[in-house]
């Protein structure tokens, strides 16, 4: 095995490696992290195209009123995958799982990660999870039309196949559980010479507090969820009031965990944005300190800040008043990163390759995402847009274009790397801007509706509100246009893309650039001792005579 | 001017107060980024140069937030505290959710299952859930609240217009969640009346046939 560092032939790449086993075994009974990686993303992009024909189906649906093309039921189904599958399947695997996997060790100077038979035990559940999630649709009783909250009495009651669903979110949140064991142990434990907590790429500190949530956080879904089992099962009476239960209870259990998972999903793609930003504008990141504590703090903060999901079920006032206070708090640190990464283009060579348009695009969805939240945040117009199409359009500002679109960056910035191939980047640019457009004529008109009284997860609407929904269902077409685009391109570079064995194509600073295209099995032929900071362009320091006045 | 609530003013307000500051800030990041994007293009061969961080400028851009942000709060919370003491001379309506329709019983045992209420007199509304989760929900009155089974919570409104305004079901409850609609009507005081009579009369004739 990979570990007896003697038997492995580091001349070759990780891709081209052969171990013990051959073909597809070679894959996926590997433990190297890179392999697991690309496990993760072939895996994750299958459910991802699930995920978006449901959505795609929904906005179709929704393009008249009354039926358009399937039935109430049909659609409350559809909703509900969407929501499991783009969470559970694609947001919160996208980045950690995906990048984390393959870039945190060779970004930290390390072999692999602490466990990399945990690891692929964790790939293996993700896949056990998804399989399940799927097969639910298919299974005699019904696919599960609870929405992905899971809210009870509705869940205890529908004769749906709820289940399946809780068992696959239970199985993978035990995935998510070890993958966040394995980076913490990771980073504390694999560090190479030199490489101290400040020369830690902002990758690697967002994975890092990313992980942490989900060590933390993830048992408490996981037994929620068990619970709402039972109670389904065996009739346990805690959430549902028909037995004395309490549905407000429940709520509280979810989103103490839902809450945080928002900042699993958010925080490694603003890592992403991190990593980017200064390498295509060629110059050190702006307050590297501010951005790496700024992590810490919206794991912290964000773990106090669940119950404005829940600001109409009932609460006490103080409650009330500490929980919106608090939700305008988190958005501090949020706001420090953007004005960093924003000051790190300053005074720049920029070069507005694909990775950057989309980490420009990231920050101003994000913003958007954020300045909504804030809306939202208020008690007072809370009482008005909460569960109506304006949340809607909120989060998928957030988790589409926030981590959807740090996704994408972050496969536009580490393709050459991975696979040693080039993808055309003209064609990348088209996809970008058509996902661009489509993504606001999409999401855009759900914030006006929304503040016009359309609530969420309507098979049917007012006539007042057609106008607004078929503008955002042809968003939908532009939207899957881009996508097409985007991945046909990446998948033409795959196939047959230019070769390149060019170790640093944009010119980074960070390990990942400083090893071979694509990378050997054991990510190095001699660890490397780090001696700087990860952005460091010392080519530049000659003419640093620029002092901080001039900065102003 | 009127308006349909006690609350819409409020929440408009404090909408409007927040869109706006974010508005201000969203063209802010905007145009700098892209006038920075153009001004140091590397088609240009202008030489970088490394700034590692200003502790002056982090404590501005972290303090301005700060200071912003608490306004929007208590706006957002001005508006809210309202709505959970109703004035005392509350006429009370009982709401009763069930999948998917509302019913709605007046203090002398009238049901209906649309909503009437006399202008300009506070009325508060108790919400009951006989089975699932549901949300009374008027856009026009800016006001939302979970009907929870077992969890009696109430929402209170004073209207200041005349008309008819929907009621929406806002918390998903299965099938038919998007046709629990609903409307309040909201009639002048001696229509009010006129109206809560004829649907006494018609309640105690149905009584006495039975
Ligand atoms: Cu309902």
């Amino acid at each position: 095995m990979s570990t007896h560092t003697s038997k492995v032939d580091n001349s070759v790449s990780y891709l081209e490696y052969q171990g013990k086993h051959k073909g597809l075994k070679a894959w996926i009974f590997s433990t190297d992290h890179k392999r697991i990686g690309l496990l993760y993303l072939v895996t994750m992009l299958f459910f991802f195209s699930i995920g978006v024909t449901f959505g795609f189906l929904m906005r179709l649906e929704l393009l008249t009123p009354g039926k358009t093309i399937i039935d109430p039921q049909t659609y409350n189904s559809f909703f509900t995958l969407h929501g499991i599958i783009m969470i559970f399947l694609f947001i919160i695997p996208g980045l950690p799982a995906v990048f984390g996997n393959f870039f945190l060790p060779i970004m930290i100077g390390a072999k692999d990660v602490s466990f990399p038979r945990i690891n692929l035990l964790s790939w293996w559940l993700f896949l056990l999870g998804g399989i399940l999630a799927i097969v639910s649709v298919i299974m005699p009783g019904g696919a599960v039309d609870t929405g992905w909250t899971f809210y009870v009495p509705y869940s205890v009651r529908t004769g749906t196949n709820v289940w399946p669903a809780l068992l696959a979110a239970f199985i993978l949140g035990f995935s998510s559980i070890l993958t966040g064991l394995n980076f913490v142990t990771t980073v504390h434990r694999l560090r190479a010479p030199g490489m101290s907590w400040f020369r830690l790429p902002l990758f690697i500190w967002s994975l890092y507090s990313t992980a942490w949530i989900q060590v933390l956080a993830t048992p408490i879904i996981g037994i929620t969820l068990l619970m709402v089992f039972f109670e389904r099962v065996f009739g346990f009476g805690v959430f549902d009031p028909a037995l004395g239960g309490d549905p407000v209870l429940y709520q509280h259990l979810f989103w103490i965990y839902s809450h945080p998972a928002v900042y699993i999903m958010i925080l490694p793609a603003m890592g992403v944005i991190s990593e980017i930003i200064p390498v295509f504008s060629r110059r050190t990141i702006f307050g590297y300190k501010f951005i790496a504590f700024s992590s810490i703090a919206i794991a912290f903060f964000g773990s106090l800040v669940w119950a404005h999901h829940m600001f109409t079920a009932g609460m006490s006032s103080p409650a009330m008043f500490i929980f919106s206070l608090l939700t305008f708090i988190v958005a501090i640190p949020s706001a420090i990163k953007v004005f960093n990464w924003v000051s790190t283009l300053y005074k720049g060579s920029i070069q507005t390759d694909p990775p950057l348009l989309y980490a420009l695009a990231f920050i101003f969805l994000f913003a958007i995402g954020g300045f909504t939240g804030l809306i939202q945040g208020a008690l007072s117009v809370n009482m008005h847009i909460h569960d109506t199409s304006f949340i809607v359009a909120h989060f998928h500002y957030v988790m589409f274009g926030g981590t959807g679109f740090g996704i994408f960056a972050a496969l536009h910035y580490w393709f050459p790397k991975m696979f040693g191939r080039k993808y055309n980047l003209k064609t990348a640019k088209v996809g970008f801007w058509t996902l661009f457009v489509g993504f606001n004529v999409l999401y855009f008109p759900m914030f006006i509706m929304g503040w016009l009284g359309m609530p969420r997860r309507y098979y049917d609407y007012l006539p007042e509100f057609h106008i607004y929904h078929s503008i955002s269902t042809y968003g939908s077409w532009i939207l899957i246009t881009g996508l097409i685009i985007m991945f046909t391109n990446l998948y033409i570079g795959y196939k047959r893309g230019a070769v390149t064995t060019e170790e640093n194509p944009w010119g980074g600073e960070t390990l990942e650039w400083q090893t071979m295209t694509p990378p050997p099995i054991e990510n190095f032929d001699v660890i490397p001792e780090v001696t700087g900071d990860p952005y460091g362009y010392k080519q530049n320091d000659e003419n640093e005579t620029v002092k901080v006045k001039e900065a102003l | 001017m009127f308006s349909a609530s006690n609350y819409v003013d409020k929440v408009d307000f404090a909408f409007i107060f927040i869109t706006a500051i974010s508005f201000a800030l969203l063209i802010l990041i905007t145009i700098l980024m892209i006038y920075f994007v153009f001004k140091y293009n590397r088609k240009k061969g202008v030489k970088p140069v490394n700034i590692h961080g200003n502790t002056t400028l982090e404590i501005i851009w972290t303090a301005i937030p700060v200071l912003l942000v608490i306004p929007m709060f208590y706006y957002g919370w001005v508006g809210f505290v309202e709505g959970n003491n109703p004035p005392k001379d509350s006429m009370t309506v009982k709401a009763t959710a069930q999948m998917w329709k509302w019913t709605f019983e007046y203090p002398n045992g009238v049901k209906t299952d649309t909503m009437y209420v006399p202008q300009n007199r506070p009325v508060k509304v108790d919400l009951i859930s006989i089975d699932v989760t549901h949300a009374f929900f008027v856009p026009a009155f800016r006001i939302k609240r979970d009907v929870v089974p077992n969890r009696n919570n109430m929402v209170w409104f004073t209207s200041e217009n005349t008309g008819s305004f929907d009621i929406a079901c806002a918390e998903y409850c299965g099938l038919n969640h998007s046709y629990m609609y609903s409307k309040v009507v909201v009639l002048k005081e001696s229509e009010y009346a006129d109206w809560l009579k004829i649907q006494t009369d018609k309640m105690n004739a149905a009584a006495i046939t039975q």
